[in-house]
């Protein structure tokens, strides 16, 4: 396996600390799950952790990232508070998002996660205005928007391709194409399976990788960086990966057939980089082993926190509707049921 | 596939079995959208109908609701009969564009020569923690608008009735199903009987109050009126069950005789349909009111994830039955 440019260890040590860190807070997640501590919609990225640290590893701190629902793994590679993710998980007052958000609406400004959105397809543009933005003001930062195989036939996704091209917009687009949407295969829901040559038409340059190695996924991501940051172009990245769970903790996945997700669980992204860390003498079993204790205790830290954690006030309700807030007499009768 | 009418059907079942039926009777109606073949659909409404009539007729479709339900409305410009399933109304905003200006415009704008016989069917509602992009009450928006039917059913055998109806008419139909209610069992109607639209349902007979309620919020106010009858106070619970139709004559009428009327809808407040229907009780009945009619409804907000303020946010029992009480109070019941 070559190395990105730029890679050294340590990077690489970080690197794995975070897939561990997504796998294992994922993990305990849907453990909460089952005991009914988090409610709604629950989706999993276990097995796709090489395309989301691969990606944030390549990312300068202060580009923006943009991601749909299933997006834990964006949050902590980012950087977030693991107490105040799990927090948000459990809906309660320390959350990221005061509660507010849950599992589908992560956000951390501070670091610039620019948020988890739950319509599909929705937030790529979201992704288009923070480049735009980022133009505007002449700063040199990149945008980056992840979204689904299953999002690419939304046509606002076409638009957003077609704007990023007309006006050389610095965005990376970042299809993570685990091959299904729901129950649905990528086979059966695109016309052209390689989804990434889609921006041929509009003449952003555009490729595929393989998804499972963090290590190419961090190489491409980097290239693509460079063109936007270097030559003011938007780049697409097709992120080829699999997700092992089913779509989210409702899906019993009986949709998928049990040869191809074996075949896909010999890939697995942590198991394979762990060979490439002892192979390349990057970290020593007694250093894996080390890693993964101190990743379990803050995993375990984070859930007896948020467990511990005070429901958000009824009070606060309505606060937040608006960033102008106005009083509106006449209506308050009307504002609770 | 036979169906034993003595049996309770789940409302998911009572429109699967609405669905199936009419696939059966008229070669025109086929089904489209979201993994809805392969899958069952995300609510199991589908569920066996692949096997059954095969892809040409229940049509798996990418996820791209603006342009499935416009080539839909085009389908049904031909004269086919689709039936589109959107997954949740979350994400009919997409095609909304198609549905208002084009379905409900066609008929109108082109006089009369072309009619749009669309079903877009699809749940609403919250309760479910799904937060505020995901748990959305939208009946209004179409309630809004000419050229759009709509209806909202709240049991299974209203689900089913009224679906083979809307599949049988020429215009374009906006079904809204709820989340909260696809287990909920009841008696459903066998294949000949069609529920008419514009003929509210009475659920309870009462004489102190009127209670105007539609979809799971029927049974959130049927709630209430088991808790207001132990005080023996006796409200009239009313599902208008369509509102493009609407049967405003059976709401004035009750409203008359109670002179009360409290309004519960799981939407926001604002300009919706509790204050669309709270203005035509105004205009119809206003000489016979007792109190100013009174509202219950989903708070002013987006909806929020954690449980304990989504809770707070839904209409519940108790706030129907804190509503009567004011309303019956400041009057002369
Ligand atoms: C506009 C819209 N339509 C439908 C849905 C329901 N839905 C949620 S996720 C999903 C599949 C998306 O697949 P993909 O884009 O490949 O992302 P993945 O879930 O595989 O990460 C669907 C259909 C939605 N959230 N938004
Ligand atoms: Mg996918």
């Amino acid at each position: 396996m070559s190395t990105a440019t730029g890679t050294g260890q340590q990077d690489m040590r970080d690197m794995f600390r975070s897939m561990l860190l997504i796998r294992r807070f994922e993990e305990k997640a849907s453990e909460e799950y089952m005991a009914g501590r988090i409610g709604g919609f629950l989706h999993l990225a276990i097995g796709e952790e090489a395309a989301v640290v691969g990606t944030v590893s390549a990312m300068r701190a202060d580009d923006p990232l943009t991601s749909t629902y299933r997006e834990h793994g964006q949050a902590l590679a980012r950087g977030a508070d693991p107490r105040a993710v799990m927090a948000e998980l459990l809906g309660r007052s320390t959350g990221l998002c005061g509660g507010r958000g849950g599992s589908m609406h992560l956000m951390d400004k501070a670091r610039s996660f620019y948020g988890g959105y739950g319509i599909v397809g929705g937030s790529v543009p979201l992704g288009l205005g923070l480049a735009y933005a980022a133009r505007y003001r002449k700063s040199d930062q990149v945008s980056v928007t992840m979204f689904g195989d299953g999002a690419t036939n939304q046509g606002v996704v076409a638009e957003c391709f077609n704007m990023a091209g007309l006006w050389d917009l610095p965005i990376v687009f970042l299809i993570l194409n685990n091959q299904y949407g729901m129950g649905t295969s990528l086979e059966h829901a695109a016309a052209e399976e390689d989804l990434y040559t889609r921006c041929n038409a509009y003449g952003i340059p555009s490729w595929k990788v393989d998804g499972m190695d963090v290590m190419a996924v961090r190489g491409a991501v980097a290239e693509a960086l460079r063109i936007a940051r270097e030559e003011r172009n938007p780049a697409c990245v097709e992120l080829l990966a699999y997700r092992y769970r089913g779509h989210s903790m409702s899906d019993p996945d009986t949709v998928r057939d049990a040869d191809e997700k074996e075949r896909w669980r010999l890939r697995d992204p942590l198991v394979t980089f762990e060979r490439v860390l002892l192979g390349e003498a990057v970290m020593t079993a007694d250093d894996i082993a080390a890693m993964k204790a101190e990743v379990e205790a803050v995993v375990e830290d984070a859930a007896a926190f948020a467990e511990e954690s005070p429901e958000v006030p009824v009070a606060e309700l309505a606060d937040d509707v608006y960033a102008n807030p106005f009083n509106d007499d006449a209506r308050g009768g009307a504002l609770m049921p | 596939m036979s169906t034993d009418p003595a049996k309770p059907v789940a409302y998911r079942d009572a429109l699967n079995q609405a669905l199936r039926e009419e696939l059966t009777r008229d070669p025109d109606v086929f089904l489209l959208g979201e993994d809805i073949a392969g899958f069952d659909g995300a609510f199991k409404v589908t569920r066996g109908l692949l096997a059954e009539f095969g892809p040409e007729r229940v049509v798996d479709t990418p996820i791209t609701e603006a342009g499935f339900t416009g080539m839909a409305i085009g389908a049904a410009m031909a004269g086919l009969r689709p039936v589109v399933e959107i997954m949740t109304v979350n994400f009919v905003i997409l095609a909304m564009d198609q549905i208002v200006n084009n379905a409900a415009k066609i008929h109108y704008m082109f006089g009369g020569q072309a009619s749009v016989p669309i079903v877009i069917r699809m749940p609403g509602g919250a309760g479910h923690q799904l937060s505020s992009q995901h748990s959305q009450t939208l009946d209004a928006w179409f309630a809004h608008v000419p050229g759009l039917k709509v209806v909202c059913p709240s049991t299974p055998e209203d689900a089913k009735g009224l679906l083979k109806t809307a599949i049988r008419d020429d215009d374009p139909v906006i079904f809204i199903e709820n989340e909260g209610l696809y287990g909920k069992k009841g008696p459903v109607g066998g294949p000949d009987d069609l529920i008419p639209f514009g003929q509210a349902a009475v659920r309870r007979a009462g004489t102190h109050c009127t209670v105007i309620a539609h979809s799971r919020m029927v049974w959130v106010a049927l709630q209430a009126a088991e808790e207001l009858a132990s005080q023996g106070i006796e409200v009239e619970v009313i599902d208008p069950r369509t509102f493009r139709p609407l049967d405003l004559d059976t709401l004035a009428s009750s409203v008359r005789r109670t002179g009360h009327a409290v309004v519960v809808d799981e939407g926001w407040p604002e300009y919706g349909i509790s204050a669309g229907l709270a203005t035509l009780l105004y205009e119809a009945c206003f000489d016979w009111l007792d109190a100013p009619i009174g509202r219950v409804t989903c708070a002013d907000v987006p909806m929020p994830y954690a449980k304990n303020l989504e809770q707070a946010a839904l209409p519940q029992p108790a706030d129907v039955v804190a509503a009567v009480l004011a309303n019956i109070g400041q009057g002369v019941a």
